[in-house]
């Protein structure tokens, strides 16, 4: 017979509060198999702990149930209380009466009581019938993934390298750099950023541990902490980048043109091109959506030729490179190829994108010169489309009047309702710069609430005031185009209790950020979760923030939340130090809560091998007759092929079906 | 005086336990009805334990998965799904109201959701009254 202890914590007021904890306790001690049930003000703290392992010690209990705050925070410390009083870890069982019930039902005390005690005796019933379980070790990969190649990225990179493991840097574009290569200059310091960044791309794509993939993405991943398979799709570039010396001649010669992604859409780029003048690496690609196939040479034809001189006709860009990297009568695959990696743990870096003004119809989004705050970094920074001189997009002319409206589709319940963090300084910064160049401007900047919470951050938003900048505090209700390309603002003043009206030569949209294209795929594979804002989810919001539900599988930068470049780097360099802990380790201990099958009640049906997501379940001869196999690597332990063998023959260890059903009679009982 | 529902719910660890949690995170409230189960995925729930739970005498039986796409093991909630629409026209044939049993799609962020759907499932069991099965085995 099984000796349980339960342990009921008062939370100190959280639990103890709401709920009469021992009346809860007495309950307990009269559930069969209860061999005893202690209260206690805090269970988790040292002294807490230390009754469990002394009850375990002195031989008094052999399975113990905790009803305190949610195992998903909180079952991993009694785990490991148990494991010290040298009891099998898996004899545990928590009951969740704090997140789920005195904290939800505090209009209701007596239901609230009423409830815990069925809670506790769903737990104890499951006590009794948990079986010991053994965690097996398997060897690990010592190399990781990064996925992104922005600051947050090439900063988690570095760090990995240094620490002597073998990095794999994956980027979609054919640049890493990421959206701080757009940036001119960085807040509160005005730092360009560029003089920043290149060192950096450059030590990381020099590095002897990393490997940098440009222009590829993640095709498939597979396996679990310290043994990823990862399927990397490194797209066509159509130019030969081993010969490639980034000279840029294919790109001069290229007629064919696009809309420049890295210039946020302000200029145009040719089909054949290099992202931006600092690349690293610096390779050309062809985008052949913008490709006009210039003397009929499409990709894997024969060229024409010369009835006068007999030469083959080429395409410009074949005959501009001086190095031979780009061949048209190659039958080049559109896909690319794939790549395959192994890898111990993941971190994913993939950054964020900002609402383009065409979401907000009030904001006249078709004048040209309405722009998103990320494209006026591009008309500020030296190599952008205006070599940095601040032009209007409409006309070129200088603008005399500018307008930064915050908050767009942030801390709005039509867009998203969180803060995008980092609008408020660099809308300062970009007022700042653009004063300090030219002092006759005059800059009006409305907003809600200015959010400028950061080490001299403060100052630097005081500092702008001083230079004659002017803020609103009062949303801006709408734009209207006027004649000679000029905007009308209308805002409301709420300082001054009015509305406000003039004339703007350029209005720049602080748009929301948001999580970059292709994350929802990204997450399918690899099993990510994303939280409210529909970023991706961290672990715990406080003592998990770059930590995932998926073990080996790390977050970094603002695919966490919206973040600026210090909380970025910060947040890469916590991230590679957990992801480099299963490395160092060099094994890692695999969950016993999986699924195994019982041989001698397989009747070798099949019908759980189509439905494992993982394809770890296997038919294999036993004795001449096909029986289902699971192999404890692959097996993630869901429970799905669980739930449909007719034959009850496999068991998912930990939710097992007798300690279910205990359960269910327990809540029902 | 209405009654209090007893609600058996089984909850995927991953999303509408979570939600559970959060709902109690923000403090929402909701009636004391719902106990849970916490299992790894919806797709672990037998639909013959959600048939053990009614046996039993349970007012309501709740299943609760992740949305669609965001399944911690790939597509665990479809498999759910096919199982509990067979599950609910089950009920209906064996004279069973369905409306006892409810399949939601509870994410780990939506806390208030989990308070709303509990409230409003509590509501619809009091109309409806207690288990005609009465919990006989």
């Amino acid at each position: 017979m099984a000796k349980i202890g339960v342990y009921v914590c008062h939370c100190g007021s959280n639990i103890g509060g709401v709920i009469d904890v021992s009346d809860v306790r007495e309950y307990a001690e009269g559930l069969p198999d209860v061999a005893l049930a202690r209260q206690d003000l805090f269970m988790c703290s040292d002294s807490g702990q230390e009754l469990i392992k002394q009850d375990i010690r002195d031989g008094k209990v052999d399975r113990v149930v905790v009803a305190a705050c949610t195992p998903r925070t909180h079952e991993p410390i009694f785990r490991g209380a148990c494991e010290k009083g040298g009891l099998n870890k898996f004899l545990f069982e928590m009951a969740n009466i704090r997140d789920q019930a005195s904290w939800v039902h505090g209009q209701d005390p007596e239901g609230a009581t009423a409830k815990a005690k069925k809670v506790v005796s769903s737990a104890v019933g499951k006590a009794r019938n948990l079986e010991p379980l053994e965690e097996k070790y398997v060897d690990v990969t010592d190399a990781a993934m990064v996925i992104g190649g922005g600051i947050g990225g090439i900063t988690a990179a570095l760090e990995l390298a240094r620490m002597g493991h073998k990095t794999y840097l994956v980027e979609k574009d054919p640049s890493i750099g990421g959206r701080m290569a757009q940036l001119d200059k960085t807040f509160p310091t005005n730092d360009c950023s560029a003089c920043i960044l290149t060192p950096m791309m450059v030590e990381a794509y020099s590095h002897p541990n990393i490997e940098t993939l440009c222009y590829s993405e993640v095709e498939d991943v597979e396996g679990y902490i310290g043994n990823f398979k990862v399927k990397i799709r490194q797209k066509q570039s159509y130019v030969n980048w081993d010969k490639c010396t980034g000279c840029g001649a294919c790109a001069e010669k290229c007629p064919g043109k696009a809309p420049d992604e890295f210039n946020e859409g302000l200029s145009m780029r040719r089909a054949a091109f290099i992202m931006f003048p600092q690349a690293v690496p610096k390779k050309a690609v062809i985008d052949m959506n913008a490709c006009i196939n210039c003397a009929g040479r499409t990709i894997g034809s024969e060229p024409k030729v010369n009835a006068k001189t007999g030469n083959p006709i080429l395409a410009p860009c074949e005959k501009a490179c001086p190095a031979e990297a780009i061949n048209r009568s190659l039958m080049l695959d559109p896909n690319g190829t794939i790549k395959e990696i192994e890898v111990g743990s993941i971190i994913t870096a993939t950054g964020y994108k900002v609402m383009g003004k065409e979401n907000f119809k009030e904001m006249a989004p078709d004048s040209p010169n309405v722009i998103t705050a990320l494209q006026l970094e591009r008309l500020i920074s030296a190599t952008g489309p205006t070599g940095g001189k601040l032009l209007r997009p409409s006309d070129h002319e200088k603008p005399h009047t500018l307008t930064f409206v915050s908050c767009m589709g942030s801390r709005d319940k039509n867009f998203h309702t969180y803060c995008s963090r980092f609008c408020c300084m660099y809308m300062i910064k970009q007022a700042r710069l653009l004063k300090e160049k030219y002092p006759d401007l005059v800059i009006n900047m409305h907003f809600i609430d200015i959010r400028t919470a950061g080490k001299d951050y403060d100052e630097y938003y005081t500092g702008a005031r001083d230079m004659g900048i002017n803020f609103f505090k009062g949303k801006v209700g709408g734009l209207d185009m006027l004649a000679g390309d000029k905007l009308r603002v209308n805002a409301y003043d709420m300082e001054n209790g009015e509305t406000i009206e003039y004339e703007s030569d350029l209005v720049i949209l602080a748009s929301a950020v948001e999580m970059s294209d292709g994350t929802t795929e990204l997450a399918q594979k690899m099993g990510l979760q994303f939280c409210g804002s529909k970023f991706f989810r961290e672990l715990h919001p406080k003592l998990g923030p770059v930590e995932t539900a998926v073990s080996g599988l790390f977050l970094a930068g603002c695919c966490q939340g919206p973040k600026d470049i210090p909380d970025t780097v910060s947040q890469a360099k916590g991230a590679a130090a957990v992801a480099a802990v299963p490395l160092a380790q060099g094994k890692v201990k695999i969950d016993p809560t999986i699924s195994e099958v019982v041989t001698e009640k397989c009747s070798g049906c099949g019908i759980c091998e189509p439905l494992c997501p993982y394809g770890a379940i296997t038919m294999k001869k036993v004795d001449g007759k096909p029986r289902a196999m699971i192999a404890i690597s692959s097996c993630k332990g869901c429970g799905v092929c669980t739930s449909a063998c007719p034959s009850s023959a496999i068991q998912l260890h930990g939710y097992m079906e007798e300690q279910i059903l205990e359960q269910i009679a327990a809540l029902t009982a | 005086m209405s009654f209090t529902p007893n609600i058996v719910g089984f909850a995927c660890q991953w999303c509408t336990y979570a939600g559970a949690d959060l709902a109690g995170n923000l403090r929402a409230k909701y009636p004391p009805s719902v106990k849970l189960i916490k299992v790894p995925c919806s797709g672990r729930v037998k639909p013959e334990y959600v048939l053990e739970a009614f046996a039993r005498g349970a007012d309501g039986v709740l299943v609760g998965g992740c949305h669609f796409g965001d399944c911690h093991y790939k597509d665990g909630n479809y498999k759910t799904k096919n199982r509990t629409d067979m599950l609910s026209q089950l009920l209906e044939d064996m004279g069973f109201d369905p409306r006892r049993f409810r399949q939601e799609w509870i994410s780990g962020a939506e806390g208030q959701k989990f308070a709303q759907v509990i409230t409003e499932f509590t509501e619809e069991l009091q109309e409806l009254g207690p288990n005609p099965l009465g919990g006989q085995e």
